[in-house]
């Protein structure tokens, strides 16, 4: 197996790692950077548990090799609070409850925070239909939608 | 996942070059998002990964001269989903694209990628039958050009040779008047392959008598359909309910569906009826 150096900005900082060909972004953020943030729930992109920004668009971890980052930047949840400060969106899912067992919720809040990032004020159709592909097991998508809705409003 | 070296060429010469010399120990990847999880699966053991993601040559979506477009292979379902240019081409066709899996996937997933893993469950395909679309392929200093109703072999059987790699999707302009839809029955949920799928491109002349008529069909099949018999039995007719539901029930006979999690093949081919005529009637209003 080929070993290669790849150079990636994590949550806003410039890391350089040594990976194997096969290791796949999820078990870098978890194993080599400890960012055990993003789940690993389906492991074949259905789920949403393990999605992560990068380059600014919402990705399934699960199935990007890590030598896919070289070059790019990633954001997890880990890199959504700033100094201590959470977003609007993780305030709203907070305040309306968006989440029970709170397995999906980081996958949820990725999605989200993408989402608002290209369509700032979404209707509740456009919520439903870009978050499909998040799946909450407790069924909890009514309070994910407010949440969502919340977070939007607040950022008027 | 097995032990692969992984390589990423700068060009398309080099990737030619790469998957030349590798041969059939080679696998591409572009998106990742079938081949990661057929690796994953054990599906799938290449001693070499070729990464395709620096050929910026192959991503981005062009008019030709001709008057149709040209997607190149490295193009994202996403990005066929949000271009204003194939939106003013045939709005049908970003419409497909924007039925596939969910938003994450689309933003992975490529056009080329697409065509080449070649489940016949998938959405793009049906709708590029439909549209006479071709499959522009390169090997060592040659490139081809393959109609994809002949593109698609059998299940995950696609007809490139060793060393072939598909740089483009080209479809032809598509005479004015021309209107498609692409409908998708899911009974189970919105991001699941189709239980069936029926992309309809048809263009009605005065009086409402079909000029012209291509149905493709996904889920049906080995391979994506066309349903040459339905098709003849509209053409050159006024599209009246009766004449459209008696040739959507010829497309009961024009497919071939396995019993599946998603139906039984009987109840496919009832579906694929139900769905065609669906599909049909709504381009006549």
């Amino acid at each position: 197996m080929s070993t290669h150096n790849i150079q990636f900005e994590l949550n806003g900082q410039k890391r350089t790692v040594s990976v194997e060909a096969g290791r796949l972004l999820i078990d870098l953020l978890r194993y080599d950077c400890g960012l055990t943030g993003t789940k690993e729930g389906c492991s074949v992109g259905v789920c949403g548990a393990c999605s992560v920004i990068i380059d600014g668009e919402v990705t399934s971890a699960c199935l990007t090799p890590a030598v896919f980052v070289d070059g790019s930047s990633v954001t997890t949840v880990e890199g959504l609070a700033k100094d201590g400060e959470l977003t609007p969106l993780q305030d709203a899912f907070i305040r309306k409850g968006g989440f029970q067992c709170g397995i999906c919720t980081s996958g949820q809040l990725m999605s989200a925070t993408a989402l608002l990032q290209s369509n700032p004020h979404p209707s509740v159709d456009e919520i439903k239909a870009w978050m499909m592909g998040n799946l909450c097991r407790c069924t909890g998508y009514y309070q994910i939608v407010e949440a969502i809705q919340a977070a939007a409003e607040a950022s008027a | 996942m097995t032990t692969f070296d992984y390589h990423e060429p700068a060009s398309l010469a080099e990737a030619l070059s790469l998957f030349k010399k590798y041969g059939d120990d080679a696998q591409l990847i572009a998106g990742g998002t079938n081949l990661v999880i057929m690796m994953r699966q054990g599906l799938v053991q290449p001693k070499h990964v070729i990464g395709m993601r620096k050929l910026r040559e192959l991503r981005g979506i062009a008019p030709t001269a001709q008057g149709g477009i040209e997607i190149g292979a490295l193009t994202t379902h996403r990005e066929v989903e949000r271009s204003a240019m194939v939106a003013r081409f045939f709005p049908a066709l970003c419409e497909t694209f924007g039925h596939v899996a969910t938003v994450r996937i689309r933003n992975q997933a490529t056009i080329g990628g697409n065509v080449v893993h070649a489940d016949p469950a998938q959405d793009p395909p049906p709708m590029l039958l439909a549209l006479n679309a071709e499959i522009v392929v390169a090997s060592d200093g040659k490139s081809r050009t393959i109609p994809t109703t002949e593109f698609f072999r059998d299940f995950f059987e696609v007809a490139l040779e060793s060393g072939e790699i598909v740089t483009a999707v080209r479809i032809p302009p598509q005479p004015s008047g021309v209107k498609g839809t692409y409908v998708k029955f899911l009974p189970q949920s919105k991001d699941d392959y189709a239980t069936v799928a029926v992309a309809v491109v048809m263009k009605l002349g005065s009086g409402g008598t079909c000029e012209d008529i291509r149905i493709g069909l996904g889920a049906l099949g080995p391979t994506p359909l066309r349903a040459p018999k339905t098709e003849a039995a509209l053409k050159g007719k006024k599209l009246t309910d009766k004449i459209v539901a008696e040739a959507a029930a010829l497309v009961r006979d024009e497919v071939d569906p396995l019993d599946d999690i998603r139906g039984s093949a009987k109840y496919k081919r009832e579906m694929a009826r139900v769905w065609t005529e669906r599909a049909i009637k709504s381009l006549i209003k």
